[in-house]
């Protein structure tokens, strides 16, 4: 076949577009937003004295950190699905969030004498922590994926890996309202793990899935 | 290719718009462009340039699949480049061949000789070939035939709208089988 005789197929296929990748996006992750949410509260539920540090400035830090890295990275999948689209813009403010939980991170050491460091680290719950991130982050991955999947990222595992770090974050915010512990040592390492958790399953999926 | 980016995006805003004149103009004024880049990269890793047509069906197919991920605020060239390069790379994996891929040359402008090659049956017939029959019957009445939607659908004894979603399907089909097939 002829390239010309293509473009002739591929012209009168032209149709009005559909909505943005960004509208599809929303609409895909509602629902698993939904879900991680009925996840919560059927296996943890809210910590009873929610009411009560719902001021607390080691509470709130959590949500800070968690849903700024939702935010920057949902931005960050956008510009990653068009191609040659710039992206170092979005990269930066993702890259900053990381920065935040370290200066969270060097507060509460200097608030707190060195000896409560480590059961502040090793806290109450990191397990649970541990397997709850990614459990509540399943559906917002599958569905971001498929998602996605109306895109064209030329970095498959990384879009797949950003997509992740979405999910996490989310599924991490949803998950602090149940975690006892507020300490930003506590959340520099077992949300990051289990964020972390996301990301690579969500690289993998990118690697299988996003390719076109 | 900047002065060709601005007349490369007003006819892709015209298309998105619903004009199918500006749409074929876009479309082929961005074949000989794609065509430069395959050959250059296919040369530089010792393929065949033949296999160029290739690659500028395949990116085509994408672009228009894809069309929805351009930006209308940027420029539509890097857009196209990242596109042809990606689509690029991908042949070259299929061919077995790993080396390193010289990006920045791949994406430089052009080589003058970019007129389309006698055709030989190239990958695009293959899959064809292997799409279901009234997809199949669809995408020739319209590509090789030059058939309307309407003299298809009278010819196939098919609704309009049958055809419509028989054609999208076929091409969306046929960029599958570009990525799925070892060659």
């Amino acid at each position: 076949m002829k390239t010309g005789d293509l473009i002739r197929a591929l012209t009168s296929d032209l149709a009005a577009p559909g909505p943005s990748i960004e509208t599809r996006f929303v609409v895909a992750i509602l629902p698993g937003v939904l879900l991680a949410f009925a996840l919560f509260a059927i296996t943890l539920g809210p910590r009873p004295d929610l009411v009560l540090v719902a001021g607390d400035v080691r509470f709130l830090f959590k949500f800070v950190v968690t849903l700024s890295l939702a935010l920057c990275s949902a931005i960050l999948v956008w510009r990653l699905v068009r191609p040659g689209a710039p992206a170092r813009l979005q990269m930066m403010a993702l890259a900053v969030v990381p920065v935040v939980l370290v200066i969270g991170v060097l507060m509460e050491m200097v608030v707190l004498p060195p000896p409560s460091w480590g059961a502040r680290l090793v806290g109450s719950n990191g397990l649970v922590c541990l397997l709850s991130i990614p459990l509540f982050a399943l559906p917002m991955l599958i569905a971001e994926i498929l998602a996605l999947r109306q895109g064209a990222p030329t970095r498959p595992a990384l879009t797949g890996a950003i997509a992740g770090l979405f999910a996490g974050g989310v599924a991490a915010a949803i998950y602090a309202a149940h975690c006892p512990d507020d300490s930003p040592l506590f959340v520099a390492l077992w949300y990051s793990l289990g964020i972390m958790i996301v990301a690579l399953l969500g690289s993998l999926a990118g690697r299988l899935a996003l390719r076109w | 290719m900047s002065e060709r980016d601005i007349d490369w995006g007003d006819l892709m805003r015209a298309a998105i718009g619903g004009d199918t004149a500006a749409y074929n103009r876009l479309l082929t004024s961005l074949a000989p462009a794609i065509r430069a880049v395959a050959r250059r990269g296919l040369g530089r890793a010792g393929l065949a340039a033949e296999e160029a047509e290739d690659v500028v069906q395949e990116t085509l197919l994408a672009i228009h699949l894809k069309r929805h991920t351009w930006d209308p605020s940027l420029p539509l060239g890097p857009w196209v480049r990242a596109i042809a390069r990606n689509k690029l790379i991908d042949a070259m994996r299929r061919r077995g061949r790993r080396d390193h891929v010289p990006i920045d040359d791949v994406v430089e402008t052009l080589a003058s000789d970019t007129a389309e090659p006698t055709p030989i049956p190239g990958r695009l017939d293959e899959h064809l070939q292997s799409l279901p029959d009234r997809q199949q019957s669809v995408v020739r009445a319209i590509s090789l035939d030059g058939a309307s939607i309407r003299e298809t659908a009278t010819r196939l004894d098919m609704s309009e709208g049958a055809v419509r979603v028989a054609l999208h399907r076929g091409l969306a089909a046929l960029s599958v089988r570009f990525g799925s097939t070892k060659s």
